[in-house]
């Protein structure tokens, strides 16, 4: 498949290593913030091919994870209402709140569905006007732009009976908690690619600069993660702390400016509290006035749940950087992907459950 | 969750006012919202999330990158070139 196969190929992964191996000279810790890039480095085994001077953190940049126990808690509340369809991508379902996730509630009768896309949930809307639709409308700056078309076409529809239960969480309002955390430990970041598809990386010059991190925006092939952390390294081993394109065959500096244009139109900024990590100032969107009868949040009452997270899970600082999965006394014991204690182990792109599927436990 | 899958658009048309279209992933064809990629012409390659492009994929870049990774392989084959760089 054209645009896939030449990020895979095993010549340009070697070569990238070597000069990765010819680059580097001190230790140095990157963090990619995409769980998805944390996911390919560990399906293909990038981190091992790496001199042991680099060592990759990883970044809080999975929707699943972050997602906070108090709106799964919501999500499974409106769900077991009666006469509700709750409609969700399909990653979203295993999560636990403070008793269950969706799949249970769908075992005990509610009526849960998963979709492929928000403009599928506003179909099952048309052919279900009897019954209350309701979307859960998680993701970065990536997601935002669908899960926002779907609130525009349920407007233009005139559809009574659809809502979305908002979880938007941005990036740079987290990079912005990790550099100024005195646990920091990332020296350089590998920005999301497809945030910055749509966002472009104009919001991230000022940040490099503030707190003298590289920042290489990098995509999720092998090719392009190892390409993202060779321009991180030079950077790095230089002293340059610059904004730098290693993705631009999809990312440009200003993005995807009618998909910025509708974010803009139908969300706002608000502060929002990120699972295992805690409240981030101005780090999510929320639906602006002119669309909050849309807000399954208000349409179902549901605004006073405080839930409880474990005590034992330090998925919060694996989030940050701060630790490793295998850190945690729980991680493959206590705490595994079929029994998740935390947000990290919770998604199949959390680093906990990366390095649970693909065996990190036997390299340590 | 942010991934995102290239894909060749094979067919461009209007549903409920919102451009959509057909798009091929290596013999899968699946139906995809385009209202974020206006400049979008049949045959062009984009990157599916969730089921809408999120940009289209240039061809121009695309072949600059894999040319200058080229380029270092070629390079550090050279002899000489591991004592130059260390």
């Amino acid at each position: 498949m054209k645009y896939l196969t030449e990020y895979r190929d095993a010549g340009l992964v070697h070569t990238l290593v070597d000069e990765i191996r010819r680059t580097v000279k001190r230790n140095w810790v990157v963090m990619e913030i995409c769980g998805g890039q944390t996911h390919a480095i560990m399906r293909y085994g990038l981190d091992q091919l790496l001199p042991p001077e680099i060592e990759l953190v990883h970044g809080p940049g999975c929707p699943v994870c972050v997602t906070s126990l108090e709106l799964i808690d919501k999500a499974l509340e409106i769900a077991s209402q009666p006469g509700v369809i709750f409609t969700s991508y399909g990653d979203m379902l295993r999560v636990p709140g403070s008793g269950r996730d969706l799949f249970s509630v769908r075992a005990s009768g509610g009526d849960v569905r998963v979709v492929y896309s928000p403009l599928d949930a506003i179909k099952i809307a048309q052919l279900n006007p009897d019954k209350q639709v309701v979307f859960f409308a998680i993701g970065f700056e990536t997601t935002a732009p669908a899960n926002a078309m779907s609130v525009i076409q349920a407007e233009a529809l005139g559809l009574k009976n659809y809502s979305v239960l908002v979880s938007h969480v941005r990036v740079p309002p987290a990079m912005h908690a990790i550099l100024g955390s005195p646990e920091n430990r990332v020296q350089a970041f590998m920005a999301a690619g497809h945030v910055c598809a749509v966002m472009g990386y104009w919001e991230y010059p000022p940040i490099a600069h503030q707190y003298k991190v590289p920042i290489v925006v990098t995509g999720f092939e092998p090719v392009d993660i190892l390409q993202g952390l060779l321009l991180s390294i030079r950077q790095l081993e230089t002293g340059r702390f610059e904004t730098e394109n290693g993705y631009p065959r999809v990312v440009t500096f200003e993005g995807n400016r009618p998909a910025q244009d509708v974010l803009q139109r139908v969300f706002q900024e608000c502060d929002r509290k990120w699972r295992g990590i805690g409240l981030i100032p101005a780090s999510g969107w929320q639906l602006r006035s002119e669309y909050a009868h849309l807000d399954a949040e208000t349409r179902f009452s549901v605004d006073q749940i405080q839930p409880e997270e474990s005590p034992i899970c330090i998925s919060g600082q694996v989030l940050q950087g701060v630790k490793k999965p295998l850190q945690c006394p729980a991680f493959g014991g206590l705490c595994t992907p079929e029994h998740p204690l935390g947000a990290t182990m919770v998604s199949s792109e959390g680093a906990c459950a990366a390095y649970y599927h693909y065996g990190r436990e036997a390299y340590g | 969750m942010c991934l995102g899958v290239p894909g060749k658009i094979i067919e461009i048309y209007e549903t409920g006012g919102l451009s959509m279209g057909k798009v091929d992933f290596g013999g899968v064809i699946r139906e995809t919202c385009l209202a974020y990629v206006p400049e979008a012409q049949v045959g062009d390659y984009t990157i599916i999330h969730v089921g809408f492009a999120l940009n289209l994929i240039s061809e121009e870049e695309a072949l600059e990158t894999l040319d200058l990774l080229r380029q270092i392989g070629e390079l550090s084959a050279l002899p000489g070139a591991e004592g130059e760089a260390s």
